[in-house]
């Protein structure tokens, strides 16, 4: 019974570790987050097949080459971001920040191309079931693509602060895995809306 | 060994103005909530007394009929978003992290933001009433195509209102939800492994759980409502091809889980507070917990029970009908288990058990009700009557509010540092349960022989079970006087508790009442073995005894 000792003060204690439960938060919300979108896929899902007259009159159906070329540059930025990532660990800032800028360049484009197109369509918001729920769900999901370029445009601001990145910063971690859940929403999206007319 | 900090020396310094402002002690935010809560509660039972006031009589005579509308569905709204949920949130902020041994919250900022938008959306939920046109009118469910109806064309309106703090509530619970599943799994005590935790935390885990997966529904579902509202959509307007129905699922998707929300702390407490008042371990510990988990699983896949008769399919009605009537097999579990626990106990039947016992008594009661009404045919048949009204009064105030008037009766002189009175207690107990089945039992009768819900008068016929259930209802409203008083003058100048008043195991009766702010700080005791070790004379955590003489001597010497 005495040979074992309490944690004495100053020793470290679980407890102390509280930036280490930003990630576990951090992918809990990410979780969390998955339902709106399943919600809006379920949603879409069951209109569009219950719809007796899905497209909008006039409309014929999608173009879906550009919506393909502006998926592969967004799908490609999973991959630069995950270079960043690895560059960080291995404590080679230049090329970090090399690859994260490039990845922000690339969601940037996704955006550039995505507002190209909704000016382009020749149904809006309120166009039935279908511009509603097309819409609603490419918005939402291009506000996840702006939310994340505004993060990872913070933690390369971060990444500049001396000695901030050596050890247990979270902050890119959790970054790049916010933009990789950003894109399999994007997959499923594409999908649903483009691939599934 | 020694044991150099603990407990730490009272500081002083800790005045009462640390509760109105932007504070981010866990123990501190746990009373705000609980606090604006019971404000929010009294304001929602006033209006449940307008509305017992008003069915009294068979005409509507006390309020015009719109203003009816606004007020159950404001009465509804407020109970559940602006009393439940917070007040269950301020159990887990005060249990969650001394029943642990953690010294606060995982995210403490996250936690004060997550309290501060309660105000804030109850405010904004409350100025509703001001605007043109009044509160939503649709009911707490808001259904399509009413909720989607704004016959004044002002962008400001009642349900516009309604939706966007219904929405703000569900952010607030999210963060709140992702503060207690991290807190809980990487935040306990050294030896505390999972199947050593209390079963409170094992229910808070299991309700945060359901909070995460159900809610973003709700909350996408309210998007495309507000959509519909101010900018015309049509995702539930059938003339532009929209589903009404569609808002139906997500919201039931949330709603129905949302009542498991609510009861599974609550089967949290009865299985914290049924050992300690009967002296024996709980019954079952293992299956209690997992019980929890399995309600979850099911919880999931029910919700369609309340849509019967909303022209689904006939393969989900059984389905659905299936799903939940298996729910009652791990709630049965449960029941089973506080019974084991209290058979052969020795029973001491204080203001918090009596709480238990009653909340037991009602929720057994609901649980038959409840089988009935997920028999399709049956339900059917009473779909929107009174018999569905009174089944969910037994649930949410029979059970759960008196599951947590017991919580807060037993943990009182924990956090407050002062004992409640036992005797207004027990006159607040027996008010509530005679309150509770008088206003509530006389529903089902209702129902049965047919009557609405939602309406402020009624055929004569229904005039006496009306009259007995608004007499219930007026008891209930009385209720809550002796309950106030006690709360208020026993925090101004009750009776100092010790650390341990009910002689209770646990992790949090281990720290002095009421605890510092940083709880056990760095000296966290080591569990070494399972909750409700009553009557085994086995100690909890390593250096109980010094703990223990440690707390004596600084009693002693205050
Ligand atoms: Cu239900």
């Amino acid at each position: 019974m005495t040979t074992t000792t309490l944690p004495q003060p100053g020793a470290p204690a679980e407890h102390e570790e509280h930036p280490k439960h930003n990630l576990t938060g951090f992918i809990i919300f990410l979780c969390s987050e998955s339902v709106i979108f399943l919600a809006f896929f379920s949603g879409y899902a069951l209109l569009k097949t219950s719809a007796l007259n899905w497209l909008p009159e006039g409309v014929e159906g999608l173009e879906w080459q550009t919506p393909l070329v502006n998926t592969i540059v967004l799908v490609s930025s999973s991959g630069t971001i995950a270079l960043a990532e690895y560059f960080k660990n291995r404590e080679k800032m230049l090329l970090f920040r090399g690859f994260w800028l490039m990845s922000m360049a690339m969601g940037a484009y996704f955006l550039y191309g995505q507002a190209v197109e909704w000016s382009g369509l020749r149904f809006g918001f309120t166009s039935g079931t279908f511009g509603g729920t097309f819409y609603l769900l490419t918005g939402f999901h291009g506000l996840h693509v702006a939310t994340g370029i505004l993060l990872m445009g913070l933690m390369l601001i971060k990444s500049f602060i001396p000695g901030n990145y050596q050890g247990g910063e979270q902050g890119v971690q959790a970054t790049s895995l916010f933009w990789h859940f950003v894109d399999v929403i994007w997959i499923i999206l594409f999908l649903l809306i483009y691939v599934w007319q | 060994m020694t044991i150099a900090t603990f407990p730490p020396e009272p500081k002083p310094d800790q005045g009462r103005s640390r509760y109105f402002g932007f504070c981010t002690d866990a123990k501190v935010i746990g009373i705000q909530y609980i606090v604006t809560a019971f404000f929010f509660f009294l304001i929602g039972g006033l209006l449940a007394m307008v509305i017992r006031g008003e069915l009294i009589t068979p005409q509507s005579d006390l309020v015009d009929r719109a203003v009816y509308n606004g007020i159950y569905t404001m009465h509804g709204t407020i109970m559940l978003f602006l009393f439940i949920f917070p007040v269950l949130n301020g159990l887990n902020n005060l249990l969650i992290p001394t029943m642990i041994g953690a010294p606060d919250m995982a995210f403490p900022r996250l936690n004060a933001v997550a309290f501060w938008l309660v105000p804030i959306f109850g405010f904004l939920l409350m100025a509703s009433f001001f605007v043109p046109g009044g509160p939503a009118y649709s009911g707490w469910w808001s259904y399509p195509p009413v909720s989607i109806q704004n016959p004044l064309g002002h962008l400001i309106n009642g349900q516009g209102m309604w939706i966007t703090a219904v929405a703000l509530s569900g952010v607030s619970s999210i963060m709140g939800a992702i503060n207690f599943v991290t807190t809980i799994l990487r935040m306990r005590a050294p030896g505390m492994t999972l199947f050593r935790m209390p079963v409170f935390c094992w229910t808070a885990l299991a309700a945060q759980s359901l909070q995460l997966i159900g809610l973003p529904a709700l909350t996408g579902g309210a998007i495309m409502l507000l959509m519909d509202l101010t900018f015309g959509t049509s995702f539930y307007r059938p003339e532009g091809g929209g589903d009404p129905v569609l808002y139906q699922h997500f919201f039931w998707f949330y709603s129905h889980p949302a009542v498991y929300v609510i009861i599974l702390p609550v089967f949290g407490v009865f299985s914290e507070l049924f050992p300690v008042y009967s002296r024996k371990p709980l019954f079952g510990y293992l299956y209690v917990a997992l019980a929890s988990f399995i309600i979850v699983g099911l919880g999931l896949i029910v919700w369609v029970h309340h849509m019967f008769p909303s022209g689904v399919a006939q393969w989900m009605r059984n389905l659905f009908m299936v799903t939940t009537m298996l729910i009652a097999v791990p709630t049965g579990v449960k029941v089973f288990a506080w019974l084991g626990t209290l058979w052969g106990g020795k029973l001491r039947l204080t203001t918090p058990m009596l709480f238990c016992l009653g909340g037991l008594f009602n929720f057994v009661f609901a649980g038959i009700t409840g089988i009935m009404l997920a028999t399709v045919p049956v339900d059917i048949h009473v779909s929107n009557t009174y018999f569905v009204v009174g089944h969910f009064h037994y649930v949410i105030y029979g059970a759960a509010v008196m599951g947590i008037f017991a919580a807060i009766y037993h943990w009182f002189p924990k956090f407050i540092g002062r004992m409640p009175y036992e005797g207004l207690g027990k006159l607040h107990f027996l008010l509530t349960f005679i309150g509770a089945n008088l206003n509530f039992l006389p529903m089902h009768p209702l129902g049965l022989m047919g009557m609405p819900r939602r309406v402020s008068s009624y055929d004569p016929e229904f005039t006496f079970w009306n009259v007995v259930a608004s007499l219930g209802a007026f008891l209930l409203g009385v209720s809550i006087i002796p309950f106030l008083l006690n709360m208020l003058s026993a925090w101004i100048r009750g009776p100092k508790a010790t650390h341990n008043p009910w002689n209770a195991i646990g992790l949090e009766w281990l720290l002095p009442s009421p605890p510092p702010e940083d709880n056990f700080g760095e000296d966290v005791p080591t569990v070494i073995s399972r909750p409700y070790g009553y009557g085994s004379g086995q100690p909890l955590v390593e250096h109980q005894d010094e703990i223990e003489r440690r707390l004596e001597l600084m009693e002693a010497s205050a």
